[in-house]
């Protein structure tokens, strides 16, 4: 997570609440730590039986086999109480403000693992299936906000990576199917993807459309094509047309063997990994180079960049391309990464959540990927407690993720700053 | 002013009241004098009524072609062109115009139906069920679609049409099938709860903002899916459940509670529609004359000029939203108590989405909002009515209601393609601004 931006003002007069991270929130973390604290001595501690106990599955096949991991309730939660309190107290007395959502993060983990092992008590949970199934909801939220973000960096919203997703997955299925070649399906989804990240650039930059118009008509025109086709071509042609293969896990030697974390980061499909290189490549191009310099510079002060010689709208419309691209990669994932056939409407709106988690993240690619994590953490954890059967009716539990999302950003993230030309056309002068 | 000046399009730009003729007072937009030739002018012009038609006609056309490209029997057709090109084209020709004919029928008026009343004077019923139905459809696409429009304008992403519109829905049906009153009492507190449901909703994206910085686009997107979660979970508990089922369907709200049929009993055209129009009506002056829609049109064109004259920025944003949110709780309200009676998981469709959609057809302006609602649903209803009578996806129209936007939203594309005179009124302006604030 980002912390560059901390403790900078703006020199804006009579805006003091616009610095990102007041020391004021840094406090109230800590407090909020310190609640985290006693709720887990409390509820996890106290109430439950001392003889009460969890196990923890931290092995699957590739990995050095590890021994399940058997927990009294009681001790875990106390022990994780005095962690979560002694990070918050840290927090509270700290004077800078540097740092500190790491220590927050690792607070909240404490809390999580005591949780986890009291829902678990006298159950068996699968650790290993869950930090999976965080990763698949995960994956495709990271290509829509490496999408948002190429995009708005360089000053163009991209409201329309849901639609860039549909049209993706439905090209990337039936290409793949038709051909049986995966990898046309991945260069399909993607070009899909680009052909709408160019229509918007089109539209929006060459006819000067309103972005967030064009961005929100994709979607609803990505949704409304892919359903008639779908009914209209796949439906009638199904085993033709709709039925690729998906890519399989690729194992990398001799890292997968290592426990726990092995099987989770590195016996993945491609989409993974090649998730994970795009947001190591994004950062380092839009942060470490100088075509990142230029993009940002389009993305905050076109005039100013088009002054030293840049050219705005070629920037521009190579961004928006580009954005779309990946998030047709992304969408492709959808289907020949995962379920191996295309259904209507089967993104469900995460293209929206993939913008979300770009918000979140503050327009970087690292703060996405953790706003994707949280969002997919948040997603399996609750299908795991729905199986755990904790007593919380499940849509209460299918609230999880959003309500979640939700107390983050106002608690946490508190006022984003965009990139400052942000979804405002480009006139030379 | 000169009449031989030069003509800045459809309309001279002449100073307001006689005599005051100089040239930097206030100019306002006048209707141009009778003069040969230019009455006609304004069609071979790129304005709102010639760009909005010519959207609707090239949507047709393409439109058309995804229907040639994906039918099979016109494509087998089209495969003998060679040797029998008439019968293709015809293939072609009937099969698109036999889908189009059937939006018309679905969603105006058929006239073999209306040629069977005039002569025989029965069957009015039939002649109008398709009018009646578009008012239906349109009815929460007004509603919700104002919602988003007085957000947009103001510079807020209300993108929780969709969640605050299951609230206001949630809150109609309790008060609907819990409070047992006369209908004269008890309809406007329905309706009531609809707004304030709905009202809620908004409210709590747009007090985070105010208070925490939490982007509205963020909360708004995640409180769709919590309303849609909590309409699932009310509806398979008490007491909103309908006794003795299991199935996610709630309890039926009394005749106390429902919005009374306009045309008779025949037709489910109800007074659902006339809220609708007044709630245009009374955001049209909102808007233009009333001081908080002052306030809320200069923080959303410059909210630092609105900053600096006093305008708390925090109260108007959260005002906005709980505002948008009433218009959208509103909306599902109308079509609990208007048309359906129940909720059932999945109430609400796509409308939340659709509203955006329409508020940006409509340029953020109320009437502008009604209009490009009733297209849509015009659309809708007849899609319904293609589908049913040819077999054509109702997506169809969805794809068109999308082409048409995409037109409408690059009159400079329109322009060029139709070779139009510039007009001068300048309508591609942008309507939304970036993400700041």
């Amino acid at each position: 997570m980002s912390v560059s931006a901390l403790d900078v003002p703006t020199g804006l007069p009579g805006a003091p609440d616009r610095r990102l991270v007041t020391l004021g929130r840094v406090r109230g973390m800590g407090a909020f730590l310190v609640v985290l604290a006693i709720l887990t001595v409390l509820a996890f501690g106290v109430a439950t039986p001392g003889s009460a106990h969890a196990t923890f599955t931290l092995s699957a096949p590739p990995a050095v086999s590890v021994a399940p991991l058997e927990m009294s309730v009681r001790t875990v939660a106390v022990v994780c109480a005095i962690l979560t309190a002694g990070l918050g107290a840290l927090l509270v007395s700290r004077r800078g403000a540097r740092g500190s959502y790491l220590i927050f993060g690792l607070g909240v983990m404490s809390f999580l693992w005591a949780f986890l092992t009291w829902a678990a008590r006298g159950n068996d949970l699968n650790f290993e299936q869950m930090l999976a199934a965080t990763l698949i909801s995960t994956t495709p939220l990271v290509y829509g906000s490496l999408s948002g973000i190429m995009c708005e960096r360089s000053g163009v919203i991209n409201i329309a990576i849901e639609g860039q997703f549909l049209a993706g997955a439905f090209l990337g299925a039936m290409i793949g199917s038709v051909s049986g070649d995966l990898w046309l399906g991945v260069l399909a989804g993607a070009a899909a993807g680009a052909a709408f990240g160019w229509l918007l650039a089109f539209l929006a930059l060459r006819y000067g459309a309103d972005q967030i118009i064009v961005g929100v008509v994709i979607v609803a025109f990505c949704t409304g094509l892919t359903n008639f086709l779908t009914e209209q071509v796949l439906t009638p042609y199904q085993t033709t047309l709709n039925s690729p293969q998906t890519f399989s896990p690729i194992a990398v030697p001799l890292v997968d063997k290592i426990p726990i974390v092995g099987p989770v980061l590195f016996d993945q499909n491609v989409f993974v990994y090649l998730a994970a290189v795009l947001v190591v490549s994004v950062n380092v191009a839009l942060f470490r180079t100088r075509w990142g310099l230029r993009v940002r510079s389009v993305g905050e002060h076109p005039h100013a960049a088009e002054t030293v010689g840049i050219h705005v709208m070629s920037v521009r419309y190579r961004n928006v391309v580009l954005g779309g691209l990946i998030a047709g990669i992304g969408g492709a994932s959808f289907t020949i990464g995962s379920v191996g056939e295309f259904s209507s409407e089967m993104t469900a709106g995460l293209g929206y959540v993939a913008l979300a988690a770009m918000i979140f993240g503050r327009w970087r690619p690292f703060g996405a990927l953790g706003a994707a994590l949280l969002f997919g953490f948040s997603v399996s954890l609750q299908s795991f407690l729905a199986v755990l059967n904790v007593g919380i009716p499940s849509p209460f539990l299918a609230m999880a993720p959003y309500v979640i999302t939700i107390a983050v950003v106002s608690g946490l993230v508190g006022r984003v700053r965009p990139p400052a030309a942000d979804g405002t056309p480009y006139h030379r002068e | 002013m000169t009449p031989e000046g030069p003509d800045p399009g459809g309309g001279h730009l002449v100073p307001p009241g006689p005599g005051a003729d100089r040239p930097d007072g206030a100019l306002v937009l006048a209707p141009a004098p009778p003069r040969a030739g230019s009455r006609l002018r304004w069609i071979v012009e790129a304005n709102v009524v010639v760009v909005t038609a010519l959207a609707i006609v090239s949507s047709l056309v393409l439109g058309g072609v995804l229907i040639i490209a994906t039918s099979p029997t016109v494509l087998h057709a089209l495969a003998h062109i060679g040797s029998h090109p008439g019968r293709a084209l015809g293939v072609a020709g009937s099969t698109v115009g036999d889908a189009y004919a059937a939006i018309f029928t679905g969603a105006i008026v058929s006239p073999t139906a209306l040629g069977h009343a005039i002569t025989t004077g029965h069957g009015w019923t039939g002649v109008l069920t398709p009018i009646s139905e578009t008012l239906v459809s349109a009815t929460p696409l007004v509603l919700a679609g104002l919602g988003v429009a007085i957000g947009f304008g103001t510079g807020v992403f209300n993108i929780g049409a969709q969640g605050q519109l299951i609230a206001g829905a949630l809150a109609a049906l309790y008060v609907g099938f819990a409070v047992h009153l006369p209908i004269g009492i008890h309809l406007p507190l329905v309706v009531l709860a609809g707004a304030l449901g709905g009202a809620v909703a908004g409210f709590i994206p747009g007090y985070l903002k105010a208070r925490t910085g939490a982007h509205e686009v963020i909360s708004t997107i995640m409180l769709n899916y919590v309303f849609l979660n909590l309409l699932n979970e009310l509806l398979t508990t008490q007491p909103f459940q309908q006794p003795g089922q299991s199935n996610a369907i709630s309890r039926t709200i009394p005749t106390t509670a429902r919005l009374p049929h306009l045309f008779g009993s025949g037709l489910r055209a109800n007074l659902g529609f006339v809220i609708a129009v007044v709630c245009v009506l009374g955001a049209s002056w909102f808007t233009r004359r009333s001081t908080a829609g002052f306030a809320f049109r200069v923080i959303g064109s410059n909210p630092k000029a609105g900053r600096t004259a006093g305008i708390d920025v925090r109260k108007v944003t959260t005002a906005v939203l709980a505002l948008s949110g009433a218009l959208a709780g509103l909306a599902g309200m109308a079509t609990l108590s208007g048309t359906d009676f129940f909720l059932s998981s999945g109430y609400g469709g796509n409308i939340g989405f659709d509203a955006i959609t329409v508020a940006l057809l409509g340029r953020n302006r109320p009437v502008g909002v009604f209009l490009g609602a009733l297209l849509f649903a015009a659309l809708d209803t007849g899609g319904r009515n293609m589908q049913a009578a040819t077999g054509i996806p109702l997506d169809l129209a969805f794809v068109i209601q999308a082409i048409i936007v995409f037109f409408v939203a690059t009159p400079s594309l329109v322009r060029e393609i139709y070779r139009l005179r510039e007009s001068g009124a300048s309508i591609g302006q942008v309507l939304s601004k970036g993400w700041g604030g």
